[in-house]
């Protein structure tokens, strides 16, 4: 290996480094450091002139290593890897010097700083001037992705990727696809009918070739990584076989049993075996198994006789398990919406007519349990009252952000109301109007010009008196309070995390942010990818969003899915795990904690003599570097992270403050 | 003389802790210059030698941050940090060195808050030790 020559280049990032660095002061101060041949500062290293200045460096001084002191690697280490490729040396002899994010950014002593960043140089010089050069491998992509979750957004991640040519499997865990979208009357601004607009979508992804649709199924275990992933599948007993199953339904007036319809979000009763909606799909029937006296206490089974011809019913069915091998997958997992009895003062579940926004879609939607009149106790309600930010923009409740379609969804159910009950009298309580989409501005002037009344103020208290309900707010622009009669509250709910989405994301390993959505990789220029090479985020499980947004975020999750898929081939982790044999004394640590099985002990001729040594599979390694910490002899060392580059860092660190 | 300024060595794991580092940067929230990262892929990575050289060679402090519990990119790399974080504790209390100089804390990557708070609280709780001299004078 020729001499080790550094070149160190620290970036002003405009002012955003210079301000609270010298970085005159820290350029002189670098170059004296050891093994380093040139340091330059320059104003923007990522741009291309700054890319340039390095490769020119390189060639220029036969330069080997460089360090970059400027943003978190978590930025550019890609770009400044580029450009080492192209200057002709290997991209893994580079080491960023995080300056910014962790030093000017978060200091304001321009003295302090600097030293400070005097420090995190000499240290990440002192590792870049011992890392090795590396290899990386392709290896093949299996051509097909797998989405998880089948609300509008994973249907139409779905179909993109199918339409594009790649086999898909989606994943959803209720009987028919549609989430909730499917449950909505109308949808703001244009007042389509979402049950329209939806269906042909629908039955597009079951008639899709290219589709493997997999409902009431949940994702049980994840392995591999991108290109390669390995995901068990359960698929849940619906003690129908979807085969065989036409959806006739002369089944289902020979089952003796009721129960609450989910669909209807238990507003109706269906039978117990039922199909979701008239339009699921798949056109399956389904047998709840916590109400079938059958799976319960293995009597009645009034209903397979009646399937006698087609034999589609199977109350021995049992759950399967299937094994699917994907290159990338799309998590679409949707919502679930605010649980309002976290809100005692609002009433909600002590009066019933204090209800949910999404359960006002199921009264107001033709397929709905009253077939659209929106009707309480069998009487059409002449005083209504909505109430905005429920569960949202509040910190009482833990909720901070806003969920985006409240405002909105309000204003279209208010003109519902207008619309089915001209003479109702309609009030609607809001902290603030965001009408922010296209057409949202003006939908919200319509609603208002309809003779809704918007008083801004927040609701104290939803009480009864006699017969009807009492709104007690106070009015922020009159600045007094006001109580308003009612019979109807309509509480608009905004959107939370699903309450199971730990497991999804536990599987996944996927970081939530702090409102507990799924976390991008970058919340302005990777809003789709995750730190999770490989897998991707489309809908409302990354955050609050409406139908439109939901669609172009699922649109563009699924071309980010077929990149990979499209390019056959993915470079596996370089920074892998190695081992020295003759160091190795086969005592099986790293075997043990190894999370991916990627270490085995093999029998070795050392020396003459047959011993177990540790053998690391590089296509399974991660590169956590466990098996490193836990290694007794030195024996087994993560590439740019070996002990001996570690601890030069910590050793300089130290020197630093002598 | 001056305050003393403690020089604390962090090991943040590239997954959480760094990314919840980044972000109080990205959101300059400020704490003190005290912490100098070393950035792992996994918490499971560091090694006890670490720790021991590091406070040897003239830190007063050592912080190790990764994933919470059950949140580890690498499956378990946090839980084995974990143990080893505490034979250590045990460690540096037989040989005579305060098991405070060592901490382990939890900060996610949408954690920018946090990761400031721990920063100011690691420094003030070194403060109070005092700096780290008697280690490097019994080994050296």
């Amino acid at each position: 290996m020729s001499k080790t020559r550094v070149g160190v280049y620290i970036c002003h990032c405009g002012v955003n480094i210079k301000s609270t660095v010298d970085v005159t002061k820290l350029t002189e101060f670098a170059s004296k450091l050891p093994h380093v041949s040139v340091a330059k500062d320059y104003i923007y290293l990522c741009s291309d002139p700054g890319q340039e200045l390095i490769k020119n460096d390189i060639n220029e001084f036969n330069l080997n290593r460089i360090v970059v002191a400027a943003c978190s690697p978590r930025m550019h280490e890609p770009t400044f890897r580029k450009a080492l490729r192209s200057a002709g040396i290997n991209p893994y002899c580079l080491e960023i010097a995080n300056i910014r994010e962790h030093c000017s950014w978060v200091h304001e002593d321009i003295e302090k700083a600097t030293k400070k960043a005097e420090s995190i140089l000499a240290a990440t010089v002192a590792k870049a001037s011992l890392l090795e050069p590396l290899e990386e491998k392709e290896v093949d992509v299996i051509p097909t992705a797998l989405v998880l979750g089948g609300g509008i957004a994973g249907i139409q991640a779905a179909l993109d990727i199918a339409d594009t040519g790649f086999k898909v499997y989606l994943v959803e865990k209720d009987p028919s696809i549609g989430g909730h979208m499917m449950q909505l009357d109308k949808t703001f601004p244009t007042l389509d009918c979402s049950a329209c607009i939806l269906t042909p979508k629908m039955s597009d992804v079951g008639n899709h070739p290219n589709i493997e649709l997999l409902t009431y199924s949940e994702i049980t275990n994840v392995g591999g990584y991108v290109g390669n992933f390995k995901v068990t599948i359960k698929k849940k007993p619906r003690y129908i076989i979807e085969d065989k199953c036409n959806g006739c339904g002369n089944c289902i007036s020979y089952c003796p049993i009721e129960m609450p319809d989910p669909f209807n979000l238990n507003l109706s009763k269906t039978k117990c075996l039922y199909i979701p909606f008239p339009q699921a799909v798949p056109a399956c029937f389904v047998i709840d198994p916590d109400y079938c006296r059958y799976t319960l206490n293995r009597e009645c089974k009034q209903c397979e006789p009646v399937c006698k011809e087609l034999g589609a019913i199977d109350l021995k069915q049992k759950e399967q398990f299937i094994e699917v091998d994907v290159g990338t997958i799309i998590v679409a997992t949707g919502f679930d919406t605010f649980d309002p009895t976290l809100k005692p003062e609002l009433g909600y579940g002590l009066y019933p007519n204090v209800i949910t926004g999404l359960e006002f879609e199921r009264l107001s939607s033709a397929s709905g349990p009253t077939t659209g009149d929106v009707m309480i106790n069998g009487k059409k309600p002449k005083n209504v009252v909505f109430i905005h930010c429920v569960g949202s923009r509040d910190k009482t409740v833990g909720n901070e952000y806003c969920s985006r379609v409240c405002c909105m969804y309000t204003a279209k159910q208010a003109h519902l109301i207008k619309d089915k009950i001209p003479d109702a009298k309609v009030t609607v309580f809001y902290i603030d109007v965001r009408a922010f989409g296209k057409g949202f501005e003006e939908f919200y002037d319509r609603v208002k010009q309809e003779g809704i009344i918007y008083r801004r103020g927040n609701v104290a208290e939803v009480y009864k008196r006699g017969e009807k309900l009492v709104v007690k707010a106070e009015d922020t622009l009159l600045g007094q309070l006001v109580e308003v009669e009612t019979d109807l509250v309509v509480l608009a709910v905004g959107m939370v995390p699903r309450a199971d989405s730990n497991t999804v994301n536990n599987l996944l390993k996927l970081s939530q942010s702090s409102d507990k959505f799924l976390l991008e990789a970058h919340p302005k220029l990777r809003p789709v990818d995750t730190a999770s090479d490989g897998i991707f985020l489309a809908g409302c499980c990354q955050g609050p969003k409406d139908i439109p947004d939901t669609v172009a975020q699922a649109s563009a999750a699924a071309s980010k899915a077929c990149i990979p898929l499209s390019q056959g081939k993915v470079r596996t982790e370089a920074q892998v795990a190695q081992v020295n044999d003759l160091l190795c004394r086969g005592c099986g640590f790293c075997v043990e904690v190894c999370p991916y099985d990627a270490i085995e002990l093999k029998p070795t001729v050392i020396a003459g003599e047959t011993v177990d040594v540790a053998s690391v599979n590089e296509v399974l390694c991660k590169g956590c570097g466990a098996c490193v910490a836990a290694c007794l002899s030195g024996a087994i060392q993560q590439k740019s992270f070996t002990d001996e580059q570690l601890l030069s860092m910590i050793a300089s660190l130290g020197e630093s403050y002598e | 003389m001056s305050e003393f300024e403690p020089n604390i060595v962090a090991f943040l794991c590239n997954w959480c802790s760094y990314a919840g580092a980044d972000l109080t940067g990205t959101t300059r929230t400020h704490y003190p210059p005290t912490v100098k990262v070393i950035r792992v892929m996994c918490t499971g990575r560091v090694n006890p030698l670490f720790v021991l050289q590091a406070l040897r060679q003239g830190a007063d402090g050592v912080l190790i941050s990764g994933c919470h519990p059950g949140e580890c990119h690498y499956l378990k790399g946090n839980f084995l940090a974990r143990r080893r974080f505490l034979l250590m504790k045990n460690l540096l209390e037989y040989i005579g060195i305060n098991p405070s100089r060592i901490r382990m804390s939890w900060v996610s990557a949408s954690e920018g808050k946090k990761f400031a708070d721990v920063i100011t609280e690691v420094t003030e709780d070194i403060k109070k030790l005092g700096p780290l001299k008697s280690f490097k004078r019994e080994i050296l």
